[in-house]
């Protein structure tokens, strides 16, 4: 048929077309690590919300320090000592390469910056910070969107970008072994030959690295079948907080004990370091075929959305950009959608071929019936790309008609999407402020772009008060706050509004169980950090150290 | 034996509190109560009153695998959750589901199959006639039947989670949308923690649509090289199986597979068809379930009920090892499941000797495939736990066996129940 896969080996490659660019683009930004990130800033227009912190480097989210406040320069000689001088980062202007991941407005030196390229190494380093009592963080690529590798200026940054080992490729087990630095597609294009591919497929795939995937649980524009990173990882070596390399999952899925990988999964660097990790391989199916629909409005998108999954076809992806989007596509790369639409869906279906073919036909016919104004059918591997050019590009081409824009990223349940799209039309336009909505229908996670000037000073928390209210919407719908880029830095104060305190100390359980100094990746995910060894329940008095200014509770 | 009198405090937070009997023993360790709380917030008043009384719990659901897992060191107070019984939200168009945990897989099965949907976990019924247990106990055991290859297991399907501590704390995780990444999940957590963390109360499911058809693939397999090269075959194959079982009733005999293809109705024929062709000759394509699917994983109350898991492309040498640690203890035991997953069952009858079964369960635990593997990968690449077996059986051999790093589960323990109260002693490593 038409649209189908020459042979197996195009498909793990286009794999890297899947999904929107500008995660791409943000990840090469950061990827590309000898280049200063001012650089990076000057030719991205993506912004996010500038959160609680201040100008680059000057506060950041809660930092542990040293008992004494020990300053990370004074490992410099035992790091150098563990990884050679080739291995430590000291040079300020060198350090800030690093002051920043794929969230450009959240910026702060690290004190110092370690490239291990074994995982003893990364013990021993993780060994040397918890003995001085030095916050460390853990970065893959760098192309994060919440901030997650945000580092602190007393602490070390450990870059896992020396460690892109593909240790060893099992077909008949479906499974790989990988290090943490190894390209999300590396692992794809290196089972490619045996007919299988790694299925969570982020935008970023091209640079984000498998140890990052697995710190944000990451999923991508076709985990609405795939499932995410978590449903694809079955073993992990990591080094704990306390500098003990151990491995937690033996790569069947069914280890005995508790579920130590699901638990560390999507834990965004907060629970240790990842040093090998046992991968699922997925077979590459034998058919894939994309089609675009335009409809007159994103409502009606919607219903054909409904319909599809009413139908009981569950396709690889069903993608959705509204006018706005469609028109910043078309101004960046001209991909050519139907004139005029309102709306366009994206839905690819994979898998066996002849349920592809009928699946195709269904999809076609559903999408006719809830009014789409035209329907194109990917004929070949080219227009598939095609199809994707103006999705992928989306983010970044927004910056054709915006200054600037942040990237929100919230779920709703599905049903909802109608109600909580005209919701953010609504609050769009009492604002004043325009918003661009590309999302991924089939799961409801949105990617509202909230459009603003940044030369206008007032805009930027306008914007931010907008791209607030939204996530406000989704979890007054049943959603959440984070569908993939994770809390981070970035979210972490929304976080009460989705979780109450006991859940939120009762998740730190687990942080206190790992890393009871608080010294892994610090700040993150939590807006306060738990205590440990406090019992469970509500503070009733300020922690010593927050009164003491120590650290900050926000 | 008259009754205790049950503690005040206990019957202050509970509507449903009384003396427990012989009958709700677990493992052979008799509570002194049952309580059988009807909301979170009278789940969460029994914990707190439990935690006063410095009562040992165990969680109970329908009790159909309460006999799996270590008998418990203590257990004073078993917390039933069969009143915990609605279903609270299924909106059909999302494909989610919310539900109290006392919520059984057959009232479930039947509120989300009104709408053609399913919780895509294919339990087998267990031979006693009773149910396939409640969503709660479901995951906390961590159990799934065939489908397991396509669908996961409980933790999979599992998006949303409501826990009761052994303090009283309520917390939750997760929700009710499928993608979702804010904070922990404490649902992963819980999955397969034998309610040594504390007491499920409400989970959140991932829904999938019925398929519209079923057929299998079945053929014969003569030796364990042949069966690994069907279910790699089928695994392997691009036509997308849903579950891949073998099955081999008693040592020599041939393996039996079946394949289940499921689908769209029209495609379903067809694929069946390719597989069937791509098996060669011998293989078939019938409607009809085999009568051993998903049976290898039910053995008789009395019988030892063994789980093996394992990367498998080392099915072959798995079961070669098994047949030699076997043969060597003098059993020979049934074997059987979903292969192409890595998880097989043996079922040893109750009239093997506890020293044979103990011999047959160590000897396999340090056999190549499972044991010590090279120094890139796992340092274990499987496991063998014994899931349930008779009290001698039992009390001969370590049912866990080793687990992967248990420093940091006792860890996770001592910060989730530091008063050691939750199902104490039921879980790997002692926990």
């Amino acid at each position: 048929m038409k649209g189908t896969l020459l042979s197996s080996g195009q498909y793990a490659v286009q794999g890297a077309l899947w999904g929107e660019g500008s995660e791409s683009e943000a990840g090469t930004m950061t990827g590309t690590m000898i280049e200063p990130a001012g650089a990076a800033t000057g030719s991205g227009a993506l912004t996010g919300p500038a959160g609680t912190t201040g100008p680059a480097g000057t506060t950041g989210p809660a930092r542990a320090t040293g008992p004494t406040g020990t300053p990370a320069k004074t490992l410099i000689p035992r790091l150098t000592q563990i990884c050679g001088p080739d291995g430590v980062v000291s040079d300020p202007l060198e350090l800030r390469t690093y002051e920043c991941d794929g969230l450009t407005s959240h910026r702060c030196s690290p004190g110092l910056v370690v490239l291990p390229q074994t995982a003893s190494q990364v013990a021993e380093i993780v060994t040397e910070c918890a003995r001085a009592g030095i916050p460390f963080v853990a970065r893959g690529s760098g192309t994060g969107l919440s901030g997650g590798a945000l580092p602190s200026t007393e602490g070390v940054l450990i870059v896992m970008s020396k460690m892109r080992k593909i240790i060893s490729i099992d077909p008949a087990s479906r499974r790989a072994i990988v290090e943490p630095g190894v390209t999300n597609l590396a692992v794809s294009k290196a089972a490619e030959p045996y007919g299988y591919f790694y299925a969570p497929d982020p935008s970023s795939q091209v640079v984000c690295s498998v140890g990052g995937n697995v710190a944000e649980n990451s999923g991508g524009a076709h985990c609405l079948k795939h499932g995410f990173t978590v449903h694809h990882v079955t073993g992990l070596e990591i080094v704990t907080p306390s500098g003990e390399l151990t491995w937690i999952g033996d790569g069947t899925g069914t280890t005995p004990g508790y579920d130590l990988v699901g638990m560390f999964t999507g834990s965004e660097g907060t629970l240790g370091i990842v040093t090998k990790i046992v991968v699922k391989l997925t077979r590459i199916p034998e058919a894939v075929t994309t089609l675009l629909a335009a409809f007159e409005t994103t409502g009606h998108g919607g219903a054909a959305v409904s319909a599809i999954i009413g139908s009981g076809i569950l396709p690889g992806a069903i993608e959705m950009m509204d006018a706005l989007a469609i028109e910043a596509a078309e101004a960046a790369v001209a991909c050519r959608y139907p004139e005029g639409a309102g709306a366009v869906l994206i839905v690819e279906l994979d898998g066996p071929r002849a349920d592809v073919e009928r699946e195709t036909e269904a999809v076609r016919a559903l999408c006719e019936k809830a009014g789409a104004t035209e329907i194109r059918a990917a004929q070949d591997a080219a227009e598939r790309i095609a199809i994707w050019k103006g999705r992928r590009s989306a983010f970044a081409a927004v910056g054709r008609i915006s200054p600037a824009y942040i990237v929100q990223d919230g779920v709703v349940p599905r049903t909802a999407l109608p109600q909580v799209l005209d919701r953010i039309a609504e609050l769009s336009a009492a604002a004043g402020i325009r918003v661009a909505n590309v999302f991924h229908a089939g799961d409801g996670n949105l990617h509202p772009l909230v459009l603003f000037d940044d030369a206008i000073p007032e805009a930027c928390a306008a914007a931010e008060k907008l791209s607030g209210a939204i996530l406000d919407l989704c979890i007054e719908h049943g959603g959440s706050i984070t569908g993939e880029h994770g809390v981070g830095a970035d979210k972490s104060r929304y976080m009460p509004k989705m979780f109450g305190a006991d859940d939120l100390a009762t998740m730190q359980l687990l942080r206190c169980a790992l890393d009871p100094a608080g010294l892994c990746n610090p700040g993150k995910i939590f807006p306060t950090p738990r205590l440990c060894g406090e019992v469970p329940g509500i503070r009733r008095a300020p922690h010593p150290l927050v009164a003491a200014g120590e650290i900050e509770q926000f | 034996m008259p009754a205790e009198p049950i503690p005040a405090p206990l019957t202050a937070a509970c509507e449903q509190v009384r003396a427990a009997t012989p009958a709700d023993a677990v493992a052979g360790v008799t509570p002194s109560y049952v309580a059988s709380p009807g909301s979170v917030a009278e789940a969460s008043a029994v914990m707190t009153a439990a935690a006063g009384l410095g009562l040992a719990v165990l969680p109970r659901g329908t009790g159909t695998r309460l006999a799996w897992g270590a008998p418990p060191r203590r257990c004073d107070l078993v917390v039933d959750t069969l009143r915990l019984d609605r279903v609270l939200e299924h909106e059909a168009g999302d494909l989610v589901t919310r539900v109290q945990a006392g919520v059984t897989i057959e009232q479930l099965a039947s509120v989300v199959g009104a709408a053609g949907q399913q919780l895509a976990l294919d339990l087998p019924e267990p031979g006693d006639g009773g149910g396939r247990g409640t969503v709660g106990g479901v995951l906390a055991t961590g159990v799934a039947g065939p489908r397991r290859l396509r669908y996961g297991t409980p933790r999979d399907l599992a998006i949303g989670i409501t826990v009761v501590l052994a303090d009283g704390t309520v917390a939750h995780s997760g929700g009710k949308v499928v993608k979702n990444v804010a904070g922990y999940d404490l649902g992963k957590l819980f999955a397969g923690s034998y309610g040594t963390l504390g007491l499920i109360t409400e989970l959140a499911f991932r829904l999938h649509p019925v398929p519209g058809a079923a057929c299998f693939v079945l053929c014969d397999c003569d030796g364990a090289a042949a069966a690994q090269e069907t279910m790699a075959a089928a695994a392997g194959s691009p036509l997308a199986p849903s579950a891949a079982e073998i099955d081999r009733p008693a040592r020599g005999g041939p393996f039996r597979a079946a394949i289940l293809i499921e689908g769209d109705p029209a495609g379903t024929g067809e694929r069946a068809a390719q597989l069937r062709d791509l098996l060669g000759p011998g293989a078939e394509v019938s409607a009809a379930e085999p009568s051993w699917w998903g049976r290898s994983a039910v053995a008789a109350a009395d019988a030892t009920l063994v789980r093996i898991s394992f990367w498998a492309g080392e099915l072959a040498a798995v079961i070669e090892a098994l047949d030699a640690a076997a043969g060597a203890a003098g059993i020979d035991p049934a074997i059987g499941g979903a292969a192409a997953a890595g998880v097989i069952y043996a079922a040893i009858p109750a009239a093997a000797a506890p020293a044979a079964v103990a011999q047959f369960v160590s000897a396999l635990r340090a056999m190549p495939p499972l044991g010590p593997a090279g120094q890139d990968g796992p340092p274990t690449r499987g496991s063998v736990v014994v899931l349930h077996a008779p009290p001698p059986v039992r009390d001969a051999v370590d049912v866990w066996g080793p687990a992967p790093a248990e420093g940091l589960m006792r860890a996770l323990k001592d910060q989730f129940d530091p008063g050691h109260r939750m199902a104490p002693g039921r879980f790997a490593g002692g926990i």
